[in-house]
């Protein structure tokens, strides 16, 4: 079977069992507009302040949010030993990080989607007339999110301390992609809108290296 | 069961070593399952039985050593690569494999989970091998509930179910009746005896005697990861495994 059709197949059983529990979209939804009300009532923004800060905060919230999520990604296989089966099943193993990357990436980018009205409520932030470009940052930042997490998230799942291992891994490792993902927003949301084009491409160059790595050598961290 | 035709396939294990760590989970382990064999692992806990059958189904990279199928050209138990492997990908279409944790989703159905598996293994006519494999190990009337409403015998037989989803022709069995109850066991006991009987080739662990060890044609027993005995001889087959716990 083509590496296209096993990553279709195993992304239906990840949005089945997923939309079945919706463990995964919950927690994160939840998690990500308490961060946003809390630090609007806790710091009371300013229209200037809320420009220049709310980037920041948006993108911090989703990376947390995301480390929460991503951890259960492979973890769940573990329950019944679920992960051998695929990797008996598949004949070429990426399929299975295929399908969890492109999960974790849709599940990220739709509470990223339904956060944004509130924030753009409580923050006093005009979102609309950039919501082409925005959309686009939050695709690249959520897949560099997701491809570093889901591969990180394969290899807590076999150690000890794994649910402090993961966060402990992903959040230094996903520092450039904040960085990145803030500057770009920042200027989508200034008063003169601007695409920061340099850390566009920077999401990009990030998505694209850690993709092919993930390729070449996703296969040893299924390893028992 | 039977298969609609497969080639008989057998396993040259030779001079496989398996450590983690400093703990030789097998040492020196050679020998070879000719086609059509029913052979029966026995040992205490620990002594590696499971790491030997997961080494086979190909989970299980070994420390040292190399795994054959000799009707598989080419080294089958070969490094992760990009580069694919078509010898691997020939030795996991040839095997099916039932671990001791059933392998299948709790939150998908019993035919999801059938039709998944054998959708991502190729299998032809996925819907309609998933239906018969379903009637054949008595879960057809529950197809479309959950797995995780099931006892763990109907687990079980969903697990056996998957295994034989693309017709293997060698099953690697880690200690299948377990959580069968009396009526699952003689049912296994009679699927596994047509397998045997067609020419498929049978690798399991079993802990003590029962109608399933009877199948077995030779009896090999692990201890602390060495082979300590490996017979053909039907009384001496009993022995091994009525005594596997000694």
């Amino acid at each position: 079977m083509s590496l296209l059709s096993s990553t279709t197949v195993l992304l239906g059983k990840e949005l089945r069992t997923e939309f079945r529990s919706r463990e995964l979209l919950t927690t994160t939804v939840v998690f990500i507009l308490m961060v946003i009300v809390l630090f609007s009532f806790t710091f009371d923004p300013t229209y200037s302040e809320s420009r220049r800060f709310g980037p920041g905060l948006l993108w911090l919230a989703f990376l947390f949010a995301a480390s929460l999520m991503l951890q259960p990604c492979f973890l769940r296989e573990q329950n019944n030993d679920t992960l051998s089966a695929l990797r008996l099943s598949v004949s070429d193993p990426f399929a299975i990080f295929l399908a969890k990357l492109v999960a974790n990436t849709l599940f990220l980018l739709f509470t990223e989607v339904l956060m944004l009205p509130v924030f753009a409520i409580l923050y006093n932030v005009p979102v609309l007339p950039v919501l082409g470009q925005l959309l686009l940052v939050f695709f690249l930042g959520s897949l560099g999110v997701s491809i570093a997490g889901t591969a990180l998230s394969a290899i807590s799942a076999q150690a000890r301390m794994r649910e402090l291992l993961l966060p402990l891994l992903l959040l230094p490792l996903l520092t450039p992609v904040l960085v990145a993902s803030t500057q770009v927003t920042v200027g989508l949301l200034d008063v003169s809108p601007f695409m920061e084009w340099k850390g566009l491409g920077f999401l990009v160059t990030f998505d694209v290296v850690f993709l092919t790595v993930l390729w070449l050598f996703g296969e040893y961290l299924l390893e028992e | 069961m039977t298969s609609r035709g497969f080639s008989p396939t057998g396993i040259r294990f030779e001079n496989i070593e398996k450590r983690y760590g400093g703990l030789a989970a097998l040492r020196r382990i050679r020998f070879e399952i000719t086609p059509g064999e029913c052979v029966a692992l026995a040992g205490r806990n620990g002594s590696g039985k499971t790491t030997l059958l997961r080494i086979a189904a190909g989970l299980v990279r070994p420390s040292s050593g190399e795994l054959t199928f000799p009707s598989v050209t080419g080294a089958a138990a070969g490094a992760a690569s990009r580069t694919p492997n078509t010898a691997a990908v020939r030795m996991k279409a040839s095997a099916g494999f039932v671990a001791h944790a059933t392998m299948v989703y709790d939150e998908l159905t019993a035919e999801e989970n059938l039709l998944l598996f054998a959708r991502l293994q190729g299998t032809p006519n996925a819907a309609e091998r998933m239906e018969k494999l379903l009637h054949e190990v008595g879960l057809y009337e529950r197809r479309s509930s959950l797995v995780r409403t099931f006892s763990r015998g109907m687990r079980q037989r969903v697990a056996i179910a998957r295994a034989l989803l693309h017709e293997p022709s060698i099953l690697l069995l880690d200690e299948p009746s377990t959580g069968l109850d009396p009526q699952g066991v003689g049912w296994l006991a009679a699927t596994l005896r047509q397998l045997r009987d067609t020419g498929h080739t049978i690798l399991m662990s079993l802990h003590g005697e029962s109608e399933i060890s009877m199948l077995a044609t030779r009896a090999i027993r692990l201890d602390a990861g060495l082979i300590v005995a490996d017979t053909r001889t039907g009384a001496e087959v009993r022995s091994i495994l009525t005594f596997a716990d000694a």
